[in-house]
């Protein structure tokens, strides 16, 4: 990476950071280090303070009128920027899924209209890192043995595709090792992981054990609420591997 | 007065007073050898099928072509139905048609009373599952003999089939021979003495058992994977030679065809026979396809009936995005790659279609009445592995979603006045409300960011927690929540700067 | 009011929405009906034919259309077969060869189930072989006889001319059309019946013919 400010991939862009809910108040390292590797790629970062959350806990138990509150806090947050950056494919699948169609629901053609011009600029960070800044090497070490678990969303929704394995191959001093069974959902599926708790469990576990059979130290997803609910199971079992977001691992250099 | 029964008797109850999926499923994870013998048949059917769909490199556009096809059916029905029962009636079959499942179930009986048999051999049928015709034909003194291996372990085991292609997918081999050696000289030919339990000498148990019904049969009873409309002919998809040994050796066929069943045109096989054995048994082709167009002189059954049965199916119809669970062809993929059906198995959905096609076709087509389908299309984690495969591009996930938002609304239709039984709306409203306004999101924070202080003083992570909670928690540990939110971090290191 | 007006009124009320234009214009279906299929990548379209359906466990030979009624006979005597059906529309000289089996040409009255389940084998022509899956497609025209005959003895011995295969499943079906519109019945085999029942496992071998002998021969006989 150049080091003058002007030569860096990022340089004139601005992104809208959205941090989501769950990472702001449980996770706030997530956004933060989102924060950190964006700067360091040159983009200037702003948080539009009115943003809330996605709605999908309300949209995705059936809840369709009450996730519309959220539609509209949303668009008003992140209307009229390029770029909108999420550390979480589940929340900006949510965004770009779902929006218009809770728009639609709402019956309001101004919320539909906004929604059509602000939902599809929602990028997951990977997205935004690749495609965008056409960049693979964000100049991170992190001197570990990792595994990746896609997340459900981020491949199936967001289709993010071997963009996180991409920026984790040009990470100095990582080791990346496969993880068996890694397309199968880690059994949280928000509300899924309460009203289905028995099933949850049992596919937490599954994957657990596939993750603790890897000899990682560090288990790297997309989305901190799948790492909270197989974490959360390593933990209970005393496992020794971590759980940690990409962009986490993204923003650790050398001599931090 | 106790009448001795001329089949083996399924076990008691009606499936639509199944428990809540929950529930059942609970009941399920506790049986240990199912979940294993479900775990090593969805991981080799799995890895098959994604073999056998490598091999296609137009995949997506057979799929786009099915989903097409399909769906321009089901929105000009009528017209493919009338052309449908206008060329069977040309080809020599007799059309019945029938609203809801008793209809069709008094249909099937007269047409076998009127034969004077008082049995029927059966070819594998979701839809004659679907109307419970064995146990109403038992109920009229006629013997239904199911012929398909899995559904003979089934019957013979008064068992019910968990999954659509595979009825007895969750019994592996030793656990079939148990069954043959207890039950199969009860009703006809008994298995070989010293049966192992060698898939091989099931399989060859199961031929000597079934062939003198094949051979003495008069009449048999089918369902249809396809019904073409402009030629007349009807398509059945098999492997055993069962199949055809019911299409072709009695006297008399009686054939029960969902309406959504139709395709235009025989040319429209040339996609269905791509897509269909790829996805569900994931070879290349069947062994056996047969098809028939009504009655064909001096081959196989000459008084050929068919019976168009609605059973709820114009009710999903109703609903433009519903509609699209109809395209299903029923080739199970849905259920082998979903990791809830794997878990559980097939029992837990309480329906003849489990897994996620069952979980967005019950609530349609039997209602969202019962608590077991109203609890049906919250059985997904949505992790779209479904969509995924399924060969007519049906939006499995988003449907799941949408039957959800279904489900949801007759809740809050129930809440009536100061009639409440049901919680969820008001917690959930309580909570769109603080996510209308940044401002209360942040009093929210507020006490998370006081509960981390507090915790921190005591422990680094947080164990057990009450109800409901404790779902959560009874198997999975959670970090304390962090004493500084990030909007704080923002506001602290980021905000003023932005202010210059 | 009958079942089927009933019905067709609950379709009608259910479809409100789909606007009343040609079902062809409503939903147009993208695809190509009828194309061959590219194997180019597997080989020889006649290779790939024979490899298919020996996927399957049956058994292919190749012959010169002068070594039919030899390859029969070895056909018979390989699955252990004595006597054997044919339809009467089977060429005569097709079985010159088989020496020691007892040959039934099914006339009318046809034989009864039980008679059929005595005969240890069939010998048929057939229709259309398919490349890509293996696949064998009977339509049952006088060469084939009525179903019944290739169901119910346990080998089959099948011919099939090498100017009958074709690459895919759409070729095929465009080949078939015309025997369905003739009123007569198909069966498509591809390779022994077979189950996956137990375990999803593949058995070979269940109520069909057991031993599927294919003879490929390199002109039409």
């Amino acid at each position: 990476m150049t080091a003058s400010p002007q030569g860096r991939p990022g340089h004139g862009l601005t992104v809208a950071l959205f941090a989501t809910c769950i990472n702001d108040t449980m996770f706030p390292g997530t956004p933060r280090a989102t924060v950190e590797v964006l700067e360091r790629l040159g983009c200037t970062v702003v948080f539009p303070r009115e943003q809330t959350c996605c709605g999908q806990i309300f949209t995705n138990t059936g809840y369709f009128d009450e996730a519309v509150p959220s539609v509209r806090t949303y668009v008003k947050a992140f209307g009229g920027y390029d770029y909108i950056v999420g550390p979480s494919g589940s929340c900006v699948g949510a965004v770009r899924d779902q929006h218009p169609i809770l728009a639609q629901r709402s019956g309001d053609a101004g919320l539909q209209r906004e929604v059509a011009q602000v939902a599809p600029r929602t990028l997951d960070v990977s997205e935004f890192i690749v495609d965008v800044l056409g960049v693979t090497d964000v100049g991170a070490y992190f001197p570990h043995r990792v595994t990746y678990h896609p997340t459900c969303h981020s491949l199936r929704v967001v289709k993010v595709g071997d963009r996180p394995y991409t920026l984790l191959s040009k990470v100095r001093g990582l080791e990346l090792v496969e993880l068996p069974d890694a397309r199968q959902c880690c059994g949280f599926g928000g509300t899924f992981s309460l009203k289905n708790a028995d099933v949850s469990v049992a596919m937490a576990a599954d994957k657990a054990r596939n993750v603790a059979s890897t000899g990682a130290e560090y288990l790297v997803a997309g989305d901190n609420s799948c790492l909270m609910n197989i974490g959360g199971v390593l933990s209970r079992q005393n496992a020794a591997v971590k759980p940690i977001h990409l962009i986490e691992i993204l923003a650790h250099t050398e001599g931090n | 007065m106790t009448t001795e029964r001329l089949t083996p008797a399924p076990p008691p109850g009606e499936l639509i007073d199944s428990p809540r999926f929950p529930v059942a499923a609970r009941r399920e994870l506790g049986n240990a050898q199912q979940r294993r013998n479900l775990h090593h048949a969805t991981r080799t059917i799995r890895d098959k099928r994604a073999q056998a769909v490598g091999e296609m490199d137009n995949w997506q556009e057979l799929r786009a072509a099915g989903g097409a096809i399909k769906s321009r059916v089901l929105r000009h029905l009528p017209e493919y139905l009338e052309q449908l029962e206008a060329s069977l009636t040309r080809n020599g079959a007799t059309v019945h048609w029938a609203g809801d499942a008793a209809e069709a179930n008094r249909i099937v009986i007269d047409l076998v009373q009127q034969t004077g048999s008082t049995e029927v051999v059966k070819v594998k049928s979701m839809a004659t599952q679907e109307i419970e015709l064995n146990e109403a034909l038992e109920e009229s003194g006629i013997a239904a003999w199911e012929t398909d291996l899995a559904e003979l372990i089934v019957q013979l085991g008064h068992d019910r089939p968990s999954h659509i292609l595979v009825p007895a997918i969750h019994r592996n081999r030793s656990e079939v021979r148990d069954i043959f050696l207890a039950e199969m000289g009860n009703y006809g030919t008994p298995p070989p003495p010293g049966l192992d339990d060698d898939p091989v000498n099931l399989a060859d148990a199961a031929r000597g058992h079934l062939r003198e019904k094949f051979l003495r049969a008069r009449v048999a009873v089918s369902g249809a994977n396809f019904a073409i409309a402009d030629t007349g002919s009807l398509v059945v998809v098999e492997s055993e030679g069962n199949g055809r040994m019911c299409l072709t050796l009695p006297e008399t066929l009686i054939s029960v065809v969902g309406i959504e069943k139709v395709l235009p045109s025989f040319e429209d096989l040339e996609v269905f026979m791509q897509l269909l054995p790829r996805s569900s048994t994931a070879e290349r082709m069947n062994p056996y396809t047969s098809i028939w167009s009504g009655a064909s002189e001096g081959d196989g059954p000459q008084n050929v009936h068919v019976v168009l049965i609605d059973n709820g199916r114009t009710k999903a119809l109703a609903d433009p995005q519903g509609r699209t669970a109809l395209r299903c062809i029923r080739c199970s993929a849905c259920l082998n790659i979903c990791p809830v059906f794997e878990k559980v198995g097939g029992h837990a959905y309480g329906s003849v279609y489990p897994g996620p096609i069952g979980a967005i076709l019950n609530p349609q087509i039997r209602g969202t009445d019962s608590a077991v389908d109203r609890s049906l299309p919250f059985a997904s984690t949505l992790c779209g592995a479904c969509t995924e495969v399924c060969p007519v591009m049906i939006p499995i996930a988003d449907l799941l979603v949408h039957m959800r938002s279904k489900v949801v609304d007759a809740k809050k239709a129930e809440n009536t006045g100061v009639h409440l039984p049901h919680a969820e709306p008001a917690m959930m409203k309580a909570g769109a409300w603080v996510m209308a306004d940044h401002r209360r999101l942040e009093a929210a924070q507020l006490a998370t960011k006081t509960s981390g202080k507090v915790l921190g003083h005591f422990t680094d992570h947080i164990g057990a927690l009450p109800w409901p909670l404790s779902k959560w928690a009874n198997a999975r540990d959670t970090a304390n929540p962090p004493t500084q939110t990030f909007r704080d971090w923002w506001k602290a290191n980021r905000a003023q700067e932005e202010q210059k | 009011m009958s079942a089927k007006s009933e019905i067709m009124q609950r379709i009608r009320t259910a479809l409100e929405d789909v606007p009343d234009i040609p079902a062809v214009d409503d939903v147009p279906v993208p695809w190509e009906f009828g194309r061959a299929v590219d194997l180019s990548a597997a080989g020889e379209i006649l290779d790939v034919f024979v490899e298919r359906v020996e996927d399957y466990h049956a058994t292919v030979v190749r012959c010169p259309a002068a070594d039919l009624p030899v390859a029969i006979a070895d056909g018979l005597r390989a699955t252990g077969a004595t006597s054997a059906v044919v339809p009467e529309g089977l060429n005569p000289d097709w079985l010159s060869a088989a020496d020691g089996v007892r040959f039934t040409v099914e006339t009318m009255p046809h034989l009864s189930p039980h008679e059929l389940n005595r005969i240890d084998a069939v010998v048929t022509a057939s229709a259309v072989g398919v490349a890509e899956t293996g696949t064998i497609v009977l339509d049952h025209s006088a060469d084939q006889g009525r179903r019944a005959l290739t169901l119910v003895p346990d080998r089959h011995i099948v011919v099939i001319g090498a100017d009958q295969v074709v690459s895919g499943v759409p070729e095929a079906v465009a080949l078939l059309r015309p025997a369905v519109e003739a009123g007569r019945p198909l069966t498509w085999i591809s390779g022994p019946s077979a189950t996956s029942d137990i375990e999803l496992s593949r058995v070979e071998g269940v109520h069909g013919p057991r031993h599927l002998y294919v003879i490929l021969v390199q002109e039409r006989p």
